[in-house]
């Protein structure tokens, strides 16, 4: 019978990480995601599934135990919030780089630097861009509640493993701190050994056996020409990424004239401020992209063609609007609005900002 | 006894280890590097532990280490082997990890992996091969560089008024509860090399007790950094090296 609880988004990462059969986490204290080691530490999963829980002496150690975990075939992630995840940028070009999958969590915080400790959504482009150096993508899953942050960890590792690509939830201080109620996944065993020998043993460090040459995990290709030509190899995984694996979640678009897009905790101030101005007379819509990357570009460019504009309601000083306004390519007004340093716009504030940003403006 | 006779079966003394590929070595003449990659090699053959062995190469002249040694390999960033490797051997308890070091990876940049890795007493065996400066980068300073010693960054000689003394990270790392063996080799000599391979054996089989943290410092030569010959390197090292890196077991 299913399961249901009351749980802090954080928490429920790692509930959903124990159950869903995670073999490794490796983690560092940092505010306001320690509740996910915390709570790990709490439910010793080692006795119960064997899973592997390790506090690392530094980000940067954490990442890259994750990549030694992923590199033999195992579902190893790690957590962290925005001065942490700036820290595991090189273990995860590198994660990328080497074609393994795993699984980051980031619950943003406000910054620049040490910046604040309350929530915010300033990471996009760090997420979404790429990150560390070199030219790679994560994909990005962005949760709006609780639910999905349990929902999002099994999935993650799902597309981890498929693409064989690090996989990024991005939350936000908000999402991770609430509780709200939550249906935990069913307990799936962790793979075994053979398994992951059948199923990875191809490319993992699982030690060489007889029947295959010797397995190398690593991103470095001196020959230029070599290089290039996995560069291609990764654009195209990427492209196929965008073409199968775009989520997102739409709300009275159907007869919207403005649609607000926002995701995360914005998505849920955003669906309030849908209703109030549906109560004006306002026709708004809400489209809530679920992946950051693959970004619903064909859905906006889509309804570009019948909206009269679009509000990107985001807590950062305008970083996810780049990919509105690429998609809307000039068609229609789009505008951001935004709330920075830990403060949380009110559903108000954004019906404000639509009605003088987009509709009096026009 | 002629060719014929020289390479009959019985007449063989020594044999190039299987775990050794045929690719050609890109270390420079004189390079302590091949050596201990071959003793490794010797090691892991020897002990019949090809398909229970995981290496973690490092980031340096040795990031190529992958090519020579027929094992899986997982390449590290600078400096973060020990925690590649800390995951993999407690995810895989039943494998023998192995990292294989250069002084700038382990004593600089990867200072805090190797110093936490070793606390933590991770069953895994570091080789650290310590020459005293960057090889691959072309002969800039190491943390390990001897006061004096001239490098492309230290073109005057290291001054430790500015950059301190070099530092014997082996002897902090013998301080350490977790680890258990710690001992620093030279391969200058036929008779190093034979205890050199003794030291690796005796690594190799205490990770196979799961007796935590192994250690193994080469103080090795890097020709075309020193811009020394072969010989003279080796030399220069015996005289200089080793004073201040002395040889022999720290602990264990």
């Amino acid at each position: 019978m299913a399961e249901y609880r009351l749980m802090k988004g954080n928490e429920v990462i790692a509930e959903a990480a124990i159950r869903c059969g995670c073999d490794g986490y490796f983690g560092y204290p940092i505010t306001p995601q320690s509740e996910v080691m915390e709570t790990l530490m709490l439910r010793k999963p080692w006795e119960e599934t064997g899973m592997v829980v390790l506090q690392a002496e530094s980000e940067v150690a954490a990442i890259n135990m994750v990549y030694g975990g992923a590199g033999c075939g195992k579902k190893v992630m790690t957590s962290s919030s925005s001065p942490g995840i700036s820290l595991k940028q090189e273990g995860l070009t590198y994660i990328a780089g080497a074609e393994l999958p795993c699984l980051v969590v980031n619950v943003v915080r406000g910054g620049p630097g040490l910046g604040t400790i309350q929530p915010a959504q300033s990471d996009y482009f760090q997420s979404v861009k790429g990150g560390g150096h070199g030219d790679y993508h994560l994909i990005v899953l962005a949760p709006a509640s609780v639910q999905e942050m349990n929902d999002f960890v099994e999935l993650g590792f799902e597309l981890g493993f498929k693409y064989r690509n690090p996989v990024m939830i991005l939350t936000d201080g908000v999402i991770g701190q609430m509780m709200e109620k939550v249906k935990l996944s069913d307990y799936k065993p962790r793979w075994t050994d053979e398994e992951i020998k059948k199923m990875h043993g191809t490319w993992a460090t699982t030690g060489k056996s007889a029947d295959r040459d010797y397995n190398v995990i690593t991103s470095l290709e001196l020959d230029s020409g070599r290089q290039e030509q996995f560069n291609h190899k990764l654009i195209a995984k990427y492209n196929t990424i965008k073409e199968n694996e775009v989520r997102y979640e739409a709300i009275d678009c159907d007869d919207a004239d403005y649609i607000i897009v926002a995701y995360g905790s914005s998505s849920r101030i955003s669906q309030k401020a849908v209703t109030i101005a549906r109560e004006k007379g306002i026709k708004v819509g809400l489209l809530r992209p679920i992946t950051l990357f693959p970004y619903p570009t064909k859905v906006i460019q889509e309804m570009a063609n019948r909206v009269k504009g679009f509000l990107a309601v985001e807590m950062s000083a305008g970083q996810m609007v780049e990919d509105v306004r690429l998609a809307v390519n000039g068609k229609v007004p789009v505008e951001h609005y935004g709330r920075l340093g830990g403060m949380i716009p009110t559903p108000n504030e954004v019906v404000t900002a639509l009605e003088e940003k987009i509709i009096k403006a026009k | 006894m002629d060719v014929k006779d020289i390479i009959k079966p019985e007449n063989l003394v020594y044999k190039k280890s299987s775990i050794l590929t045929d690719k050609v070595m890109h270390y420079c003449p004189g390079c302590s590097h091949g050596v201990v990659h071959k003793l490794i090699a010797e090691v892991i053959e020897e002990m019949d532990i090809q398909e229970q062995t995981i290496a973690v190469s490092p980031v340096g002249c040795s990031v190529l280490a992958y090519n020579y040694l027929s094992v899986d390999w997982h390449e590290a960033a600078h400096g973060r082997a020990p925690a590649v490797a800390t995951a993999i051997a407690r995810l895989k308890p039943e494998k023998y990890v192995f990292t294989y070091q250069g002084d700038g990876d382990l004593a600089s940049i990867g200072t805090a992996e190797i110093i936490h890795a070793c606390n933590r007493g991770e069953n895994i065996v570091v080789i650290f091969i310590n020459n005293g400066i960057y090889g691959m980068t072309g002969g800039q300073m190491a943390p390990t560089t001897l006061e004096g010693m001239p490098t492309s960054t230290s073109p005057y000689g290291r001054d430790v008024k500015m950059t301190g003394q070099p530092l014997r990270i082996t002897e902090l790392i013998a301080q350490i509860p977790g680890t258990e063996y710690v001992t620093r080799q030279a391969v200058h000599t036929p008779a190093a090399v034979r205890k050199c391979k003794k030291a690796i054996l005796k690594a190799f089989q205490n990770i196979g007790e799961k007796k935590g943290t192994q250690f193994v410092e080469v103080v090795s030569t890097c020709s075309s950094g020193w811009k020394l010959n072969p010989v003279k390197s080796n030399e220069w090292m015996v005289e200089n090296m080793f004073p201040y890196y002395p040889l022999g077991d720290l602990k264990g």
